[in-house]
């Protein structure tokens, strides 16, 4: 892989190191971690809890400060990505407001924005119908199944049109049949919209089946283990499951992990 | 059993228990009295002659629950509106304080609950404050926010809806603070994400979560502001007003008339909250919120 300058990577870590002061001594979320993310990648995050996935994902989304090293998002500090709505941000929960419709919910980010009234109808219509919700706008939260509401969730990140979409283990509450689905959804829209997605996940073959480029982390200090380029073609059905590239990729991922100490 | 009787059914069956039990006391309280006025006169009674006489005493020590109805009847619908003997005057009177005070109270409460929640230092000053203004007997405030109030020129309706005020803001501010500080971490973070202001967090965010929280603590507020109306009207001279005719039938020994108040002001209490609860039940079924 040629290395590009930070100015065309979408993600550039040097070094980052963040270290929280528990009461019985530092924990160390994340050491030394160097990452470049380049525009159009899907890149998966994996490792057993306590990796420093989801607190690198929030470092990013300018939600936590890193003790030491740098990050730049977009060639900007995470502080300024934020502030320029650089990216959209899914969360574990869907985290929709109960009070709100559906059409409520997703339009919230643009609210906030202070779009205008034809503009926001025009951008929920649309990001609704690109997750497959259309037809459920006007309904509550809680009237809809789990997986609906994670859908919900996903529209609500991509109605402001971010480049870059950072989803914390969005599917890890959800059924087996309904994650299939909704990754097979995910991959489609990747394809169709070409954003730079970063995905934390702790499941092996959703990393592999996803991602164009894999990052394994382990615990005890928080550290990236291994960076696995996946060559799978983009156009993935999901038998690609059981193909034998898939199975030496997800071996790779494993290998990592034991490496890391993650199984002990 | 159906819906409507379901709910009625429980409810009549305690209301017919107590009915017992209080014409039982009825007739146990009353009779030392009535038992004396025998032996006076130099009567022979029966125990039917006790029971039917304990029940018809003018000044009883307990009134029957027929004798307090016949009352509450006598003074709404016999009497004119205006007249100063009229249950429903003086029960418009207490009902216009206990409302002007729950008014001023609720606004109240969410004002400074708003400013606890948004200002640091006023979160540290004002909760103490808060809690310490509560924990003074009302009946030794009362006249004096009376008194004082009366001083500066403000008399009639404001100083009673001031008392009010003072004993409904509480539960308003304690259950908007927790209200406006129910969302949990995971919104606050989305907001931060979006850039949000602090005032779009504070109109999109921690207001709605508040909704439910507020109901609740306008159930308590609204009982305890018909409370303060009525201690209100105690320190004025017993003009008007339920708190009024409490007075004036114990300076009296009109027990019947106490009784007949005390009743109409649990009653108008019992109201007030279940209007409350309709208006909660309809507002967060428009909200989306289950209740």
């Amino acid at each position: 892989m040629a290395s590009k300058t930070g100015e065309d990577m979408v993600i550039d870590a040097k070094k980052l190191c963040l270290t929280f002061d528990a009461n019985d001594g530092p924990v160390h979320a994340l050491k030394d971690v160097d990452l470049g993310i380049e525009k159009g990648d899907f890149v998966s995050f994996i490792g057993p809890s306590g990796c420093g996935k989801t607190t690198l994902l929030r470092v990013i989304a300018d939600l936590e400060h890193p003790t030491l090293g740098s990050i730049t998002v977009n060639g900007m500090t995470p502080e300024q990505a934020r502030l320029e709505r650089a990216y959209g941000y899914v969360f574990q929960a869907p985290a929709l407001l109960a009070w709100r419709t559906i059409e409520r919910n997703v339009g919230l980010p643009l609210e906030i924005m202070g779009l205008s009234a034809v503009e926001k109808a025009e951008r929920v219509a649309r990001t609704l119908d690109l997750v497959g919700l259309d037809g459920f706008g006007r309904k509550f939260p809680w009237q809809l199944s789990g997986g609906m509401q994670q859908r919900a969730s996903i529209a609500r990140a991509l109605a402001f049109d971010a480049d870059l979409l950072l989803m914390d283990e969005p599917f890890g509450a959800l059924d087996e049949i309904v994650r299939d689905h909704l990754n097979e959804q995910l991959l489609e829209l990747w394809r169709k919209t070409g954003k730079t997605i970063c995905f934390v996940t702790h499941s092996i073959p959703e990393a592999v089946y996803l991602s164009n480029k894999i990052v394994v982390m382990s615990p005890r200090p928080g550290r990236v283990t291994d960076i696995i380029e996946s060559d799978l073609p983009t156009d993935r059905p999901l038998d690609i499951r059981e193909s034998k590239k898939f199975l030496d990729i997800a071996q790779r991922v494993r290998n990592g992990l034991r490496d890391g100490h993650s199984y002990e | 059993m159906t819906g409507a009787l379901s709910r009625v059914f429980p409810i009549a069956t305690v209301v017919a228990a107590i009915m017992v039990v209080w014409y039982g006391f009825t007739v146990y309280l009353n009779s030392p009295w009535q038992i004396e006025q025998y032996e006076k006169a130099g009567i022979e009674w029966q125990m039917g002659d006790l029971v039917r006489d304990t029940m018809a005493h003018d000044r009883p020590i307990l009134p029957a629950p027929h004798q307090i109805v016949t009352e509450i009847w006598k003074t709404t619908v016999e009497k004119k509106i205006t007249s100063k003997r009229s249950l429903i005057f003086h029960g418009g009177v207490t009902l216009s304080s206990t409302l002007l005070g729950f008014a001023m109270g609720t606004i109240l409460g969410i004002g400074l609950a708003v400013s606890i929640v948004e200002n640091r230092a006023m979160d540290k000053s004002l909760m103490p404050w808060i809690i310490t203004s509560q924990t003074i007997p009302i009946l030794a405030i009362a006249p004096m926010i009376i008194v004082v109030l009366n001083a500066v020129g403000l008399s009639g309706l404001l100083p009673k809806a001031m008392i009010s005020t003072y004993l409904s803001f509480f539960p308003v501010v304690v259950g908007m603070v927790k209200g406006l500080r129910s969302p949990d971490l995971m919104l606050m973070d989305l907001m931060h994400t979006y850039k949000a202001s602090r005032w779009q967090v504070l109109w999109k965010l921690r207001l709605p979560a508040s909704v439910p929280f507020l109901f609740a603590s306008m159930k308590v507020a609204i009982a305890i502001s018909l409370v303060g109306a009525i201690v209100g009207e105690l320190p004025t001279g017993a003009v008007a007003g339920l708190g009024a005719r409490l007075l004036a039938g114990s300076y009296y020994g009109q027990t019947i008339q106490i009784w007949s108040a005390l009743i109409s002001a649990a009653c108008m209490a019992a109201i007030l909250v279940a209007i409350v609860g309709v208006v909660s039940h309809f507002t967060l079924k428009r909200m989306g919120l289950r209740a």
